[in-house]
């Protein structure tokens, strides 16, 4: 028999006040360490930038936490409301830096389009778009992405990607975040200050970032922690409950879009009890009913999990080097 | 045939996923998976390759570890696939 506990969300719960302690004087012995006295904090509207900064605010003073809105075209309708909320909750000096004449002048846009007519060869302005995997839980099906468009009457289709055209979607696509990041540094930069990252655990582990885009930083606060810890933590901070409440998105194609849709095989609060199962040792029968799965479902989600990772170690790679210098 | 087919895909997948080296250590039924060489945009790298060479068209639904994980599946895969194309030309 088993010595672990049944699979639960309380094995997720987190003493909150004490965790935010040890981040913060971690944060700042970090930032301190490499002698800049505050931080740049890249606000997307969503929970994981918010706890970011309001764990910034909390180590560094709100002096010293500047922050960075930077919108672009696809951004969805809510975003530059909800970071300019929290920024302004926090009372942080923040700059709003709207990225699309950027992204325009690389080729962004025109390179993602021109990847998406090698597909659907009559899209075209006014069109929306996403790309989509399938579902993990109910087929062994390998999870190869498709791309769904909807014409400005609603109409919708959906095509199998090409290796090539799924790769230059993706290609342009991470010149947001490469160039969001280059923002955040040119603003450290300027200001003597380190750049945080917000990936949480989930992304982290997984590989959901874009190497040297959201992926770089100079400290990582929150990136130990499961998704439905960085929401406990959001709600010892005191985030706004409008951000509390926003779904995860991607915020990078012109249609809404999960991260379950395009990343994640569950919703995050599944997702992060299966990391936790995976990590731990559960066998995916152990798992499977505190997951609400079957034991072939969990098997599912465990093979893709390790899929993910052999994915991820690219992605978390230093430059290598012939030999130690 | 099935030798045939076989061995161009194991070609291509040495020299694809294994760089030209290591192809003698591949089995025929060895789990590309399992192996960790190929992963889900290497599985569009090989579909797009046995639509290309062998005339086939791969459907959504037949993208599965049973037909496309080892190179003896694709073998068998393939060749279903072109036995259908002539039986219905």
């Amino acid at each position: 028999m088993s010595a672990r506990p049944p699979l639960s969300p309380e094995l997720l719960k987190l003493d909150a006040a004490r965790e935010a302690d040890r981040i913060c004087d971690w944060i700042r012995a970090t930032a301190h360490d490499v002698k800049r006295r505050g931080a740049v904090v890249a606000f997307s509207g969503g929970i994981d930038s918010s706890v970011v900064g309001s764990l910034c605010v909390r180590a560094l003073g709100k002096e010293n936490v500047a922050g960075l809105l930077m919108p672009e075209e696809d951004s969805g309708p809510e975003t530059l409301g909800l970071s300019t909320g929290i920024v302004e909750h926090l009372g942080i000096s923040y700059r709003l830096e709207n990225l699309t004449p950027i992204l325009a002048a690389v080729g962004c846009y025109r390179r993602r389009d021109e990847a998406i007519r090698s597909v659907v060869p009559d899209y075209q302005a006014g069109w929306k778009h996403k790309i989509v995997l399938p579902g993990v839980l109910d087929t062994d099906s390998y999870r190869v992405y498709s791309l769904v468009v909807q014409t400005p009457e609603g109409q919708v289709r959906k095509e199998r990607l090409p290796v090539g055209a799924y790769l230059a979607i993706v290609a342009a696509t991470n010149f947001k975040q490469r160039t969001r990041k280059m923002m955040e540094y040119h603003e450290a930069d300027r200001l003597n200050y380190v750049v945080a990252g917000t990936p949480n655990r989930l992304e982290y582990d997984q590989g959901f970032f874009v190497k040297l885009g959201d992926g770089a930083a100079d400290l990582k606060p929150i990136a130990h922690l499961y998704k439905t810890q960085v929401y406990q933590m959001a709600e010892f901070l005191g985030v706004p409950a409008d951000i509390r409440r926003r779904p995860p998105t991607t915020d990078t194609y012109s249609l809404p879009q999960s991260q379950e849709e395009f990343y994640f095989s569950l919703p995050y609060d599944r997702m992060d009890l299966c990391l936790y199962a995976r990590d731990r040792g559960y066998t995916a029968e152990e798992a499977a009913s505190g997951l609400g799965l079957t034991a072939e479902q969990v098997e599912r989600v465990y093979r893709d999990i390790e899929g993910k990772r052999r994915f991820a170690r690219y992605l978390h790679l230093e430059p290598q080097l012939l030999e130690p210098v | 045939m099935n030798e045939t087919v076989e061995s161009q895909v194991r070609a291509y997948v040495v020299d694809h996923f294994l760089f030209g080296q290591g192809g003698d250590k591949l089995g025929s039924e060895d789990s590309f998976l399992e192996k960790g060489l190929i992963d889900s945009t290497g599985v569009l790298e090989v579909v797009m390759f046995l639509e290309e060479r062998f005339g086939i068209k791969v459907q959504d639904e037949e993208l599965v570890p049973d037909n496309l994980d080892s190179l003896a599946r694709i073998a068998r895969f393939v060749e279903r696939k072109m036995q259908q194309k002539a039986a219905t030309a």
